[in-house]
């Protein structure tokens, strides 16, 4: 009788405990962001003065307000989201419904591509966007993304779209793949065009996972912090996201504000726990539609 | 809640098999043959140019000595300017067997205990308790993953902090008469570095193992119940047979990411506290490379220590697809022929 008992709260215990780490790190980040100091989770004075990046720039008022900067990554974010999915339900649709030459080379690329350490590459591209940077129109000066090429909100988008992509072309072929095609053949034998198949009738059935992937896409965008540290020139620059704006509190020579880092850092991330919370249960069908990729 | 069950539920199922496509009404050709490649031409253009050009560049920079200084005069696309010196400078490098060593451990650790370990364990407790549990629990250990890493490594550092501030020192340590409450990231910097990329690291695995382990029939596991399989038997004989797949693909994969993760030791300690005593490969790499440490961005020399990944990489990449039954995977698609 007593052995039934134990093992269950064997169970929780094994799970408790690693997870009381989260919690007592979470608590910590909350109660210094209201405090002027703290000692372990205990405040040594409540203060709203590590808020005040809200209403004034803390550094003066030629750097960008958190709401330039909070509007700068949001653009970010929703711009790959958008080419991400785009991108990868046109690739994947063709991968999963489209005989072609070639087919299975692109095939095996993206799979490879999706396992490889992209990482290892920012050095060159760096150097790409160097180029792309010096291509009018598009290089530079483009209103609100500031452009394609080196130090723009483009610039890094389009870099972790390319990230991004073997992932999402996975994912969507696999929804692809999920889907009879009836209908869709009922519609190329009345004369519709590929596109406008893929536009109309299949894009509208696979809601989920096109939400999912949105979902898992723009997580990854808002919380960027290599991609944009590498191909941003200055993190107060005017192309400057928020995870990089929490690197102005954080300085080798004055003493650290660790207290204000706690509250730009709660102000980034109290938006995606509530998007997370609201979306989870679409963002864990992103499995089963990638299920074939091993998954 | 219902719906999704269902759905995992139904991936159990043989895909029907496709009765379409024996009649060939020899449907467009017309505009058939360009079609693919416009649906493709947008990945093209940007896997050519983020994936080939950089994946060629890193190959010949590692062959020059470009740099910061020498940026613009010299001609690194020019074969004249090619050496194996870099190479030459990574293997007498000193510090490489430290480096090496640093890799192997951070990667079979974390993979180990957290990434698959730990990720089974909360899978396997979360699919086992009361569902609504089971889903705060993994919302939870989430948690990490969708936080700045920038305010999630700080976090790290206040729990790691010196007593009276650390919360670690104060609440456990110190009560329990443990350590001096020194600055445990100075005393103990492996530990630390295991659980900032561990805790983010488990999500991965947990959510594909939770959806995986939800997909098995419910039959299965009431069938051996019924024979009278305690928990534990059912989890090692019943469940864990089952969920082979994703957990192979976790730990390749996984190995993958943790070999050029390096983001959180940056934050985290970068490369210290001791002299290399955290740095890994993929960190060594950035750092040469990137930062203007003692302002010498030594791009040739960076991109060499980026290439021996590259080449672990792509030999990974190609046994994975191997393992994971490639064949069927690309099988032809069963439409375009009407």
């Amino acid at each position: 009788m007593l052995r039934s008992k134990l093992k269950p709260a064997l169970a929780y215990l094994v799970l408790i405990v690693p997870s009381s780490l989260i919690i007592l790190g979470f608590l910590w980040l909350l109660i210094t962001s209201f405090s002027t100091r703290v000692e372990g989770l205990q405040s040594l004075g409540w203060t709203l003065n590590n808020w005040r990046f809200l209403w004034e720039s803390p550094f003066g008022p030629q750097y960008p307000s958190i709401w330039t900067v909070t509007l700068n990554t949001l653009v970010m974010s929703l711009i790959m989201t958008l080419i991400v999915v785009v991108v990868s339900s046109l690739t994947g649709y063709a991968l999963s419904r489209m005989k072609f030459p070639g087919r299975k080379g692109f095939l095996s690329l993206t799979l490879i591509l999706h396992a490889f350490p992209s990482v290892t590459l920012l050095i060159p591209i760096y150097f790409v966007l160097l180029w792309i940077a010096k291509i009018p129109l598009i290089g530079r000066d483009v209103p609100l993304l500031g452009g394609f090429g080196y130090n723009t909100i483009g610039g890094v988008a389009l870099v972790m779209v390319a990230f991004q992509l073997p992932f999402g072309i996975w994912i969507m072929k696999g929804f692809f793949d999920n889907i009879s095609w009836d209908m869709e053949r009922s519609a190329l034998i009345d004369g519709a065009s590929r596109f406008k198949v893929w536009w109309q009738i299949i894009m509208p059935n696979i809601k989920p996972g096109i939400a999912a992937l949105s979902i898992f896409s723009f997580l990854t965008a808002w919380n960027a912090y290599l991609i944009p540290l590498t191909f941003t020139a200055g993190r107060a620059g005017k192309s400057a996201v928020l995870s990089l704006y929490l690197q102005n509190f954080i300085s080798e020579s004055v003493m650290t504000e660790w207290n204000a880092v706690a509250a730009v850092g709660l102000f980034q991330l109290v938006p995606v726990v509530l998007f997370f919370l609201f979306t989870q249960e679409a963002l864990l069908n992103i499995y089963s539609g990638g299920k074939k990729g091993g998954v | 809640m219902k719906r999704r069950t269902k759905k995992i539920g139904e991936r159990g199922k043989p895909p029907l098999p496709v009765l379409l496509g024996t009649r060939n009404i020899g449907f467009s050709r017309m505009r058939g043959q360009l079609a693919p490649y416009a649906f493709l031409s947008p990945t093209l253009i940007l896997v050519t140019l983020f994936f080939f050009i950089p994946l060629v560049m890193v190959f010949i920079l590692s062959f020059t000595k470009l740099d910061m200084t020498n940026f613009g005069i010299l001609e690194w696309w020019k074969p004249v300017n090619w050496s194996l010196d870099n190479y030459v400078k990574i293997f007498t490098n000193r510090f490489l067997s430290r480096i090496l060593g640093n890799t192997i451990m951070y990667v079979a650790v974390t993979l180990a205990l957290f990434n698959v370990g730990m990720a089974l364990v909360i899978a396997l407790i979360t699919t086992h308790i009361k569902r609504r549990t089971g889903f705060a629990f993994r919302t939870l250990w989430f948690l990490p993953r969708i936080t700045p890493v920038v305010v999630y490594t700080m976090m790290w550092r206040a729990l790691a902090g010196p007593a009276p501030m650390g919360v670690i020192n104060k609440y456990f340590l110190v009560p329990l008469g443990i350590g001096g409450g020194e600055y445990l990231l100075h005393t103990h910097p492996w530990v630390f570095v295991f659980l900032v990329n561990g805790f983010i690291g488990a999500s991965f695995g947990m959510i594909l193992f939770a959806s995986a382990i939800e997909s098995i029939p419910k039959d299965y596991t009431i069938a051996s119940r019924v024979d009278g399989a305690s928990t534990w038997q059912t989890i090692r004989y019943v469940e864990l047979p089952m969920i082979k797949w994703p957990l192979l693909f976790v730990t390749t994969y996984q190995t993958l990411s943790l070999l050029t993760s390096f983001e959180q030791i940056m934050l985290l300690t970068d490369g210290g506290p001791g002299l290399y005593q955290t740095e890994v490969w993929s960190l060594t790499a950035y750092h040469r490379a990137l930062t203007s440490y003692f302002g010498n961005t030594q791009w040739g020399y960076g991109a060499a220590w980026a290439v021996v990944l590259v080449i672990i990489g792509i030999v990974m990449a190609v046994i994975y697809l191997r393992v994971f039954k490639f064949r069927e995977l690309v099988e032809e698609p069963k439409i375009d022929q009407l």
